[in-house]
């Protein structure tokens, strides 16, 4: 069904994205019996972050499980449970916490099929958190996707809207890969339309959140937020913005982005991890290689400044990315700052 | 630990079952002599970790499965995958990086894997396998299909805290894993007694995990605590832990050729003279009259012809098209 079609669809209610992301997970708990959630506090707790609440209740706690703080094992369990007929969902409290889980993610979960010829497979679903400004510092605010889409055989899925939240976990559920599914904890309340209806969003399709003419922005996760913000900001200054949002940085939609980039010529890339070698500099080398000559301009990164994550609120606030920082920034590329 | 059953009434009952397992010990023993004789030739690429002299740990612990058991394996991994019952022409192919190995030449020595024997792969993260080999005793007790999961590590697997995390949760959720530690003695190039603090049986009996040692050069008692390590397993009462004392003949690889520095040759002599586990086999075999010298020699006569002909056959199989490359990243 296409997205238009589902969002003007009866059952569509105002949910949170924390909300969206416990209905996939109900909707495909119940469709599915090798569905399982395994992390820490999951369960009664429903996690740090309450997202899960409630689902012990209704799938008591063989297919919710609580596990010892032992990232590196249950992850690790997690990968030999994918290979032998279960289909789990590991949740990993905190993004800075996959340091402790990184073998079992790219030496295991990643090369199983590669190493095995294709023989043996790990349908599995990482979900983890990234995302500063919970004043949570240096190690409870990371956005560290970057790390798992530089490995081959991995999937990286950044949700920016509940909509797109639930869809895309589902779609990441049924997948038959690892899947790293991040959600941004600051995004948790935020509200949007999301269906009653079982529907899921293909991984590897973009997604434009918001059409425009003078600038493309290219924004993940909770930056596409941002970017819409600094869309509205924008358009005072008349300035049209186009805001595309690639949904999975792994498979990468790269038509879509390089399309909306010929059409604006001049394109912003946001992403709340670290800039320095990250994903804001891979998405504006598919730019540069493939939209070159249709550019009036270099492409302008914004990423996360390359400190570790202070706690002090107004020094965490300066170091991610804002709509003004945004907006600033289209201004001086289209010559208006 | 689990009191030590009496192996003797066990050693006579099955006749068919100690012959299997000494041709199984002679398969693994020539299957390893040739990947030495195709390295040193040049013919096989990579590296080779030869299994020799640890034949009994592998044969005794799967003889105690079914086919459809799980096993995890290491960068030592040839003589599990011997003994889970792969065949060693596809093996051999794998080891020389030829399309018709096991995992199409994709993984190599360190990497061969077979869902049709239960072999999940083995592994070259030392312990890298210990959550892989939980996860598949896990989705056995929730799928209720009965089949344990045997995860093979060497004693330098001990100082990867993952095994701890891993037999926490095995021992917590009562799953059918059996960690199987064969202790060869050496940690790469050091002694492991250099590298490991404390007794090694108290590690799992600190998570309430049965224990058994046993020597690892002898077949027989290593497949009676298998079985009854792999028996409570399958009955629901949780994992167990193996820990067989064996020891490497050869290097850490085959380049490892001078190792005065880290053991004496008469060491290596000693264990190769009074505890190989195919020589000790025989002997019960022969003094129980379970099999006659002559037929022992045609085991041997055998398997080498078997051998001879796998290694014939991966030698002129072919090598993958290079368009394969990009196959199979992703499922």
């Amino acid at each position: 069904m296409p997205e238009a079609a589902v969002l003007t669809s009866a059952a569509v209610r105002e949910l949170t994205l924390g909300e969206a992301v416990r209905e996939a997970l109900a909707e495909e708990l119940r469709r599915d019996p090798t569905v399982l959630v395994m992390g820490e506090d999951v369960a009664e707790a429903g996690t740090a972050f309450k997202v899960l609440s409630g689902l012990v209740t209704e799938f008591g706690p063989e297919r919710v499980l609580d596990t010892p703080i032992s990232e590196a094992g249950f992850t690790g369990i997690g990968v030999g449970a994918a290979m032998t007929g279960l289909r789990p969902v590991v949740d990993i409290m905190f993004g800075d916490f996959v340091g402790l889980i990184m073998d079992q993610m790219m030496n295991q979960a990643a090369k199983v099929h590669y190493m095995s010829g294709g023989k043996w497979k790990v349908p599995m679903v990482l979900r983890t958190t990234l995302g500063a400004t919970r004043r949570s510092a240096a190690q409870h605010s990371q956005s560290l996707h970057a790390w798992f889409c530089h490995i081959p055989g991995l999937k990286v899925v950044m949700p920016s809207t509940p909509y797109d939240a639930k869809g895309l976990l589902k779609s990441a559920i049924r997948d038959d890969n690892p899947v790293i599914f991040y959600e941004d904890k600051m995004m948790y309340k935020l509200k949007g339309p999301v269906p009653q209806e079982d529907y899921t969003i293909p991984l590897g399709v973009a997604d434009v959140k918001r059409e425009g003419d003078d600038v493309t922005i290219i924004a993940t996760s909770s930056m596409v937020q941002v970017a819409l913000g600094a869309a509205k900001m924008l358009e005072e200054h008349g300035v049209s913005a186009e805001v595309v949002d690639p949904r999975t940085l792994w498979p990468l939609d790269e038509d879509t982005l390089v399309e909306s980039a010929r059409k604006t010529s001049r394109v912003i890339v946001v992403d709340e991890g670290y800039q320095r070698y990250g994903v804001t500099a891979e998405l504006a080398a598919v730019i540069q290689e493939k939209a070159f000559f249709d550019l009036e301009a270099p492409v302008k990164r914004i990423g996360a400044m390359q400190v570790p994550i202070p706690f002090s609120p107004p020094l965490e606030d300066s170091t991610v990315p804002t709509e003004k920082s945004v907006c600033d920034a289209a201004l001086a590329l289209c010559g208006k700052a | 630990m689990i009191a030590s059953d009496p192996v003797k009434s066990e050693t006579t009952q099955d006749a068919g079952l100690w012959l299997r397992a000494y041709r199984r010990m002679m398969m693994i023993r020539i299957f390893e002599e040739h990947v030495n004789d195709l390295y040193t030739r040049a013919l096989m690429p990579g590296l080779a970790h030869l299994y020799i002299g640890e034949e009994a740990v592998a044969v005794g612990v799967c003889e105690a499965l079914h086919r459809d058991d799980y096993i995890t394996s290491t960068h030592r991994g040839h003589g599990h995958c011997v003994a889970k019952g792969a065949a060693p022409d596809r093996m051999f192919a794998e080891l020389l990086g030829k399309e018709a190995g096991y995992c199409k030449g994709k993984g190599g020595s360190m990497h061969i894997a077979d869902p049709d024997t239960g072999n999940l792969g083995a592994n070259a993260i030392v312990c890298g396998s210990a959550g892989i080999a939980t996860g598949a005793a896990f989705s056995s007790k929730r799928l209720g299909n009965g089949r344990v999961a045997v995860c093979f590590i060497g004693e330098g697997a001990l100082g990867q805290g993952v095994l701890y995390e891993v037999m926490n949760m095995a021992s917590l959720w009562k799953l059918p894993v059996i960690y199987v530690c064969e202790n060869n003695l050496y940690n790469e190039y050091t002694h492991f007694s250099e590298a490991t603090a404390g007794d090694i049986a108290a590690r799992p009996a600190a998570f309430g995990i049965p224990a058994e040692t046993v020597d690892g050069q002898n077949v027989r008692v290593v497949h009676a605590a298998a079985n009854r390590l792999v028996g409570r397993a399958r009955r629901g009462e949780g994992p167990g832990f193996l820990l067989a004392n064996t020891y490497r003949y050869t290097g850490h690889h085959v380049g490892d050729i001078s190792r005065d520095y880290y053991r004496s040759k008469q060491e290596e002599q000693t264990w190769k003279a009074e505890r190989d586990p195919l020589k000790l086999e025989a002997a019960r075999l022969i003094a129980e009259n379970l099999a006659t010298p002559a037929q022992l020699d045609q085991i041997q006569t055998e398997v080498k012809a078997e051998m001879d002909k796998a290694v014939q056959f991966a030698l002129a199989a072919p090598y993958p098209a290079v368009e394969r490359v990009t196959e199979d990243v992703y499922a």
